[in-house]
């Protein structure tokens, strides 16, 4: 039987997270973001990361209290970003990321978000380099290799490795074989395949081998290294609604 | 809203919704261009795809029923019709890149005469958003653009080439603004339809490319 990759705490499953490390955040507007783990990571403190996510925040439903990868740019922590947004989507929302960005105190990569899943997928499919036709003919080719298929031009991507991924599921087994709910999956598979070690926080009790049915598991424990499951709130963070949001925000400002 | 004049926002996706043909796969940018999953389609069957693998959501769910698992790529919680699926981000684009998507539209800073367009980046601003942009207007089968017809400080955003970081090149088929339905052609931006109360004159004062207008411009279809 295998080793259950089972963690007692999130605490524990980012201790030996070294300084440089290039970390993958999974997660899409909120739902999948491994909330949890950027909270451990920002109390451990490992300096010097590259910072691989769709955004550096987590979208309107995510309680302004609430870790994200602000919480590691406001520690010095992050080197560098790679995201498909180094901007606010609203010219009216402010990120901790920009405040950074427009000092020079932090590197960022833009990156088309279906770009930056295929270099993912690549990675964790032993693909060094890909020919995509996004970002053709726009500033972000100037001076790369494209190249002509078929009478079309495309643009050459590399592969995308991880040394890290932090992300989150729905369900999983001992093995860490995963599933995902609804937009839960967005970039959180791809991050695994592309990583040395995958760390996931799961929402559900952590079940025993063969609960899962082998053809519902959506993603294979092959990459999956640690679970901690997530706590039921106030201690672990969980997706909120809206209106519980708004309230939230209301009470904050209200004790201010 | 920079200028109320013309058509509201909803009427504006509703005449884009028009051009949809049953059956099409359908991508909705942020912004304005979310309204299209409003329109009433009568018996066509419209599939809407998110970027982040939704594929076949419904309307936006009310108040107090959302499905916290739930969002679209503007991350508004909305509801699944019958027959979606659930993909994970390389496959929602690899429907994108191969060809799958029949429409997307997209909001817009600038679009040009020559089908050029630039959503990602403002002018003098350092970083930018691209979010699945770039992807989506180089590869969907047809790219329409929702915005306004002039920015905050009145400048047209119709122009003739594009001052500010391009999306794509060359992509942009329909343009609707609250002044109108805007063709791009061989020959160049063509009116095809104008907004209830706006003249000519004033379309052709808030437009910054050399605009052909046919002999009869009909008001926007469903704005009548």
């Amino acid at each position: 039987m295998p080793k259950s990759k089972v963690f007692a705490s999130f605490d524990a499953a980012v201790a030996d997270i070294p300084d440089n490390a290039t970390i993958g955040f999974g997660g899409f507007a909120v739902v999948g973001m491994p909330i949890n783990l950027y909270g451990a990571l920002a109390r451990q403190g490992a300096k010097g990361l590259t910072c691989v996510s769709n955004g550096t925040r987590g979208g309107a439903t995510l309680p302004s209290d609430a870790p994200d990868m602000g919480w590691l740019i406001r520690n010095n922590q992050v080197k560098k970003v790679i995201c498909a947004f180094t901007a606010p989507t609203r010219a009216s929302q402010k990120l901790i990321f920009s405040e950074y960005y427009e000092k020079g105190l932090i590197d960022a990569e833009l990156v088309p978000q279906g770009t930056l899943a295929e270099r993912m997928r690549a990675a964790g499919a032993g693909i060094p380099a890909f020919y995509t036709p996004a970002a053709v003919g726009t500033e972000l080719a100037e001076g790369r290799e494209t190249r002509v298929f078929n009478g079309r031009e495309y643009l050459l991507e590399e592969a995308l490795p991880l040394d890290y991924a932090f992300i989150r599921a729905y369900q999983a087994d001992e093995f860490g074989n995963l599933r995902f709910r609804r937009a839960q999956r967005n970039f959180n598979p791809l991050m695994a395949m592309a990583a040395k070690v995958t760390i996931v926080e799961i929402e559900e009790d952590i079940l025993p081998l063969g609960a899962i049915d082998p053809d519902d598991v959506h993603l294979s424990g092959i990459f999956v290294h640690r679970l901690v499951k997530v706590p039921p709130p106030p201690a672990g963070w969980w997706p909120m609604r809206p209106a519980e949001v708004a309230a939230r925000e209301a009470q904050r400002g209200a004790a201010r | 809203m920079s200028d109320a004049k013309g058509l509201t926002r909803q009427q504006m996706c509703n005449r884009l919704a028009m051009e949809f043909e049953d059956g099409w796969v359908v991508n909705l940018g942020i912004g304005i261009p979310t309204l299209c999953s409003n329109c009433d389609f009568g018996d066509r069957s419209i599939i809407f795809h998110s970027e982040n693998g939704v594929v076949g959501y419904g309307p936006l769910t009310a108040p107090g029923e959302e499905d916290l698992h739930l969002v679209n790529a503007g991350g508004q919680h909305v509801t699944l019709n019958p027959g979606a699926a659930i993909v994970h981000h390389a496959d929602a684009f690899g429907m994108i890149r191969s060809g799958r998507i029949d429409v997307t539209v997209l909001g817009a800073y600038e679009v040009a005469a020559n089908g050029d367009f630039a959503n990602w980046k403002m002018a003098g601003q350092k970083g930018g958003g691209i979010g699945g942009a770039m992807d989506l207007a180089a590869c969907a089968r047809h790219v329409f653009i929702a915005m306004e017809q002039v920015t905050r400080s009145g400048r047209p955003r119709l122009v003739e080439r594009c001052a500010i970081p391009v999306t794509a090149k060359g992509v942009v088929d329909l343009v609707v603004t609250n002044y109108g339905l805007f063709a791009i052609t061989p020959e160049g931006m063509v009116l095809r339809e104008i907004a209830p109360g706006i003249s000519v004159d004033e379309v052709r004062a808030t437009t910054g490319c050399n605009l052909i207008v046919p002999r009869e411009v009909p008001i926007v279809k469903g704005a009548e």
